[in-house]
C-alpha cells in the first residue's frame, strides 16, 4: 500500500523537523523527492542522507519572484513534472495583536499562505494534463482553535483550509485531490527546550498523553499522497492526539 | 479549410470528447459543446502547446467559440 514509485514530490520547508520527516517518508515509499527550503547547505546534507531519487531546489518563499521560479526549478531538477506538492513551509512572527506590525502579518501570510497559492497555481497545470495530482497543505490546530499571540499564523493556517476546499472543488474531476493535515503539539527542537513543568502542563491538554512526532504527521501526508486516498479531497486530517476533536 | 482550423478542431474533439460534426466554427465551447470553465482553461493550455504560443489571460477570456480560437491563433502566426 501507499506505493509512490514513479511519482515526483516537492516538499517545501524540507529542512525543518516535520518537512524532513515528510520528505523521508515519501522517499522511502518510492517517490523522487525535491527538497525546498532556504538553507542550501542543510538541503544538500538532507539530500545526501537520502541518497538517490532526490533533488534540491532552494527558495525563499517570502519572495514572490523566487516562488514563481520554484516550480520550473523543481521540475528541472527532478527531470519530471511534480505529481505531489506538499506546502509545508511555515514561519511564525508571534505577537499580541495590539503590538503586531504590518510586516509581522505580511510575512507570515506570504510564506504560509500565498506561497502555497502560487505553487499550486503553477503545478496544477501539469497535474491536470496527467489527470493525477496531490496537493497537501500542512496547517495547524491553531488555524481551527486560535491561539493568543498568533493572529497572523492562525489566519494563514485557517486560510489554507478554505483555499484547499475551493481548489479541491475546482479540480476534483481531474483526478487531483487537495487536502490539509493539521498538526497539534509536535516534538521538535523548540518543544524539547521547554522546562519540564511547562511540558507537563502542555501534556495535560493532550488526551494521548504525549507530544506528536514529525513521523505522525508524515504518515498522514503519505496517506493523502497515495493512490489509495484518491477519493479523499477537501479534507482536513487533525493529527493532535485528541487535543482538539474537530 | 486551413491547417490551423483543422488542428484546433482536432484538439477540441479530443479534449471535450464530442462528435466532430458538432465542432463547427460557430460552436461555443460552453453552450454548444458542454465544456465547463475548467475545460476552457485546459483547451487554452492545449492550444498553447499545439501552436507553441502564449495566450494571455485577457485574450483567453475572449476565446468562447471555435472560431475565436482559430482567429486568435492565426493572428499570432501572421
Amino acid at each position: 500500500m501507499f506505493d509512490l514509485s514513479g511519482k515526483t514530490a516537492l516538499v517545501t520547508g524540507a529542512t525543518g523537523g516535520i518537512g524532513a520527516a515528510i520528505a523521508e517518508t515519501l522517499h522511502r515509499q518510492g517517490a523522487h523527492v525535491v527538497l525546498s527550503g532556504t538553507r542550501q547547505a542543510v538541503l544538500e546534507e538532507k539530500a545526501a542522507a537520502l541518497g538517490d531519487r532526490v533533488s534540491v531546489a532552494a527558495c525563499n518563499l517570502g519572495d514572490a519572484e523566487a516562488v514563481e521560479a520554484l516550480p520550473k526549478a523543481a521540475e528541472a531538477a527532478a527531470g519530471a513534472p511534480i505529481d505531489i506538492l506538499v506546502n509545508n513551509a511555515g514561519i511564525t512572527r508571534d505577537q499580541l495583536l495590539m503590538r503586531m506590525k504590518d510586516d509581522d502579518w505580511d510575512q507570515v501570510i506570504a510564506v504560509n499562505l500565498t506561497s502555497g497559492f502560487r505553487l499550486s497555481r503553477a503545478l496544477v497545470r501539469g497535474m491536470m494534463k496527467k489527470r493525477w495530482g496531490r496537493i497537501i497543505g500542512i496547517s495547524s490546530i491553531v488555524g481551527a482553535t486560535g491561539n493568543p499571540g498568533q493572529a497572523n499564523y492562525a489566519a494563514a493556517k485557517a486560510g489554507m483550509v478554505g483555499f484547499s476546499k475551493a481548489l479541491a472543488a475546482e479540480v476534483a474531476n481531474r483526478g487531483i485531490t487537495v487536502n490539509v493535515v493539521a498538526p497539534g503539539f509536535i516534538a521538535t527542537a523548540m518543544t524539547d527546550a521547554l522546562p519540564e513543568a511547562q511540558k507537563e502542563k502542555l501534556l495535560e491538554s493532550v488526551p494521548a498523553g504525549r507530544l506528536g512526532t514529525p513521523e505522525d504527521i508524515a504518515a498522514s501526508v503519505l496517506y493523502l499522497a497515495s493512490e489509495e486516498a484518491g477519493y479523499v479531497t477537501g479534507a482536513t486530517i487533525h493529527v493532535n492526539g485528541g487535543m482538539a476533536m474537530l | 479549410m486551413s491547417d490551423v482550423a483543422e488542428r484546433v478542431k482536432k484538439i477540441v474533439v479530443e479534449h471535450l470528447g464530442v462528435d466532430e460534426s458538432k465542432v463547427t466554427e460557430d460552436a461555443s465551447f460552453i453552450d454548444d459543446l458542454g465544456a465547463d470553465s475548467l475545460d476552457t482553461v485546459e483547451l487554452v493550455m492545449a492550444f498553447e502547446e499545439e501552436f507553441s504560443c502564449e495566450i494571455p489571460d485577457d485574450a483567453a477570456e475572449k476565446i468562447l467559440t471555435v472560431k475565436d480560437a482559430i482567429d486568435f491563433i492565426k493572428s499570432q502566426e501572421g
